[in-house]
């Protein structure tokens, strides 16, 4: 077992930087995803620590050794890649078997081996099969037995979902997250999706245009984001953003009063579409209602509040019209204050 | 759905199949009908006349020595090859560009530009001369030094021929997905436990290819044997050369073809066979 330390790793492609000073700690056995949207260097710092790509300047270590200069398999790893590539031209049994014949292990214990991960990502009926006769679901459990069976410290996992329909996905997601929590195995997970990052991860580092916009467990990111990057980008719908003015330490929209973290000035309110409920006699913050979508698990409202563009999500049986204006009330504990210029939230009062 | 398609891909393939009927099959009927036609009617006359030729036996041996010789080496260097060109970053077109030169050039050509290097007023032998490593005109390309004539023949071969492997290979290791080589790498596997274990396998069908059409190739090699050597060095295709022009003999000339034409299939079959790829094994 192992942790890692990505010490301030800087990538640069020609001009472009793609990672700027990116430092990340991973503790042994903690499951840590890399979120963010597509261009944003989550594949890039996952590769640097792979050691398929370079890092321009900063270090990588694993489990106490600096391995910034190692090649990819002296880094004791193992890495599920986005399109499987599990390789065409061996069986399963074979594939699987990869790392522990580079590692000259002996017949009985590859053989051992292989049966255990097979075992673990039920693909023990298909041993004999060559990729080519397997679903897409299939192979990718290949592709993580063969990573689990050389028993790694480190598991590096490359949005190994994203290729699957959203059934075996939910499916998949489910199964890993067990078989990983059994192996304890450190790992990073990159994808572009919340809710598998949400579903799986210990903590999450969201990603924004090559840095780390934040760090931290599931429901703290979803709660209390770092930026407005962050609570726009967790969360569906995604967070409100409405533009207020302080005054005395005090916001005013509509009737409604919400206590300012400032003084004054142009601020920002970050606000959960499920954080607010709806008032019954209409006071509160007022909000116009334009669409009602029933989502059967609740409705969805989008709307304006004081001009703005705000998705609200009310209880199933509420009675709400398009048209109509309703009243909102919020806990301001659950609220998050943006400062407009730096996109960052402010201290929570 | 069937019944619908069960035509479409006779009627894609039938301009070819017409334009190989009328240009191919017609003349290689002829060839064959020419070489077992003496006389009156159907004899082996011209195919016992071949085999009893007295360059005969040098003409088999020497086409098998050389293309046994010619074809591994031009597979290993285009290996080699393509391996270095799909690694580079900058520079690639024009290394490969560089690379194919000799493809361009026509076989005749390039053994009479082989000969101007190595004939006996040649650049190589000024060169050695001029190093004071020989002490006057030094023939290579005589009867006298059938060694020395052999490695300019093979020489001239990979030369001239190595870049159409080179071309084949390259398009082969372009479709391998770089993933294969990184989980390889991943999983402990040094550059040539990968090459060996996953580029090579993966690599099959483009290298059969190769292999057919550089093998069919070789069993015909003429011009630059021609160029070079003259009837010095007897190949297959250069008898045939002989019979029909210089003897006259339509018959024989005719026999030599099918020879090198059953040669060439059963290289072919051979191929076909041992580097096969089942569809399950394909990626």
């Amino acid at each position: 077992m192992a942790d890692i330390v990505i010490d301030r790793v800087v990538k640069e492609f020609g001009s472009f930087r793609a990672l700027q000073e990116v430092s990340l700690t991973v503790n042994d056995g903690e499951f840590v995803a890399l979120l963010g949207p597509s261009g944003c260097g989550k594949t890039t710092l996952l590769r640097i620590i792979a050691g398929l790509e370079t890092q321009s300047s900063g270090r990588v270590v694993i489990g106490g050794r600096d391995v910034s200069d190692l090649a990819p398999r002296k880094r004791r790893l193992a890495m599920v890649f986005q399109n499987y590539a599990v390789f065409p031209h061996m069986t399963v049994f074979e594939n699987v078997a990869f790392g522990l014949r580079m590692q000259k292990a002996s017949q009985a214990d590859v053989r051992r081996k292989v049966e255990r991960a097979a075992a673990l990502l039920h693909i023990d009926g298909y041993l004999d099969r060559y990729p080519a006769k397997l679903s897409g679901g299939q192979r990718q459990r290949v592709a993580v037995a063969r990573a689990l069976a050389v028993e790694p410290a480190v598991l590096l996992m490359d949005e190994p979902l994203s290729n699957l329909d959203a059934l075996l996905r939910l499916e998949m997601r489910t199964e890993l997250k067990a078989v990983l929590r059994e192996a304890g195995t450190t790992t990073i997970y990159v994808t572009h999706d919340q809710t598998e990052a949400m579903g799986l991860a210990d903590r999450i580092a969201v990603m924004y245009g090559g840095k780390i916009d934040q760090i931290g467990s599931p429901l703290e990111i979803y709660a209390t984001p770092a930026t407005r990057f962050v609570g726009g980008f967790i969360g569906s719908p995604p967070m409100n953003f409405i533009k207020v003015r302080c005054a005395q330490g005090k916001a005013q929209i509509g009737a409604a009063v919400l206590p300012c973290p400032v003084a004054g000035g142009d601020i920002e309110l970050g606000l959960r579409g499920e954080d607010a409920s709806l008032t019954a006699d209409g006071a509160g913050i007022p909000f116009d209602v334009r669409v009602v979508e029933p989502m059967g698990s609740h409705l969805l409202l989008t709307g304006s509040i004081d001009g703005q563009l705000a998705r609200i999500v009310a209880p199933p049986t509420a009675k709400v019209d398009a048209g109509a204006r309703v009243g909102l009330s919020v806990d301001p504990s659950r609220l998050t204050w943006i400062d407009s210029g730096t996109g960052r939230a402010m201290a929570r009062t | 759905m069937p019944a619908r398609t069960s035509w479409i891909p006779y009627a894609l393939i039938a301009p070819s199949v017409i334009f190989l009927g009328a240009l191919f099959l017609v003349p290689l009927v002829q060839t064959v009908w020419l070489s077992v036609s003496a006389g009156d009617g159907l004899s082996l006359e011209n195919y016992q006349r071949m085999a009893g030729d007295l360059n005969f036996s040098l003409a088999v041996s020497n086409t098998f020595l050389l293309t046994l010789v010619v074809v591994p080496i031009q597979v290993v260097l285009a290996l080699a090859m393509a391996t270095m060109v799909t690694k580079l970053d900058k520079g690639r077109d024009l290394v490969l560009w560089v690379l194919t030169i000799p493809l361009g050039i026509s076989d005749l050509a390039a053994g009479l530009a082989w000969l101007a290097l190595l004939q006996n007023t040649g650049y190589l032998n000024s060169a050695l001369y001029a190093l004071g490593l020989i002490p006057g005109p030094t023939g290579w390309l005589s009867q006298e030094t059938p060694w020395s004539l052999f490695f300019a023949i093979a020489m001239a071969e990979v030369w001239r021929a190595t870049a159409i492997v080179l071309v084949i290979l390259i398009a082969g290791l372009q479709l391998i997905p770089k993933e294969f080589s990184e989980a390889a790498e991943i999983f402990g596997a040094r550059p040539w436990t990968r090459f060996r274990r996953i580029t090579l396998p993966l690599l099959k069908p483009s290298l059969q290819s190769a292999l057919i059409l550089r093998t069919v190739l070789a069993f015909e090699v003429f011009a630059v044997v021609y160029a070079l050597g003259g009837r010095n060095f007897p190949v297959l295709a250069g008898e045939a050369y002989v019979w029909q022009n210089d003897n006259q003999n339509y018959g024989v000339a005719a026999a030599y073809a099918v020879l090198i034409m059953a040669i060439s299939l059963a290289a072919t079959a051979v191929y076909l066979r041992v580097l096969r790829t089942r569809p399950e094994q394909l990626p």
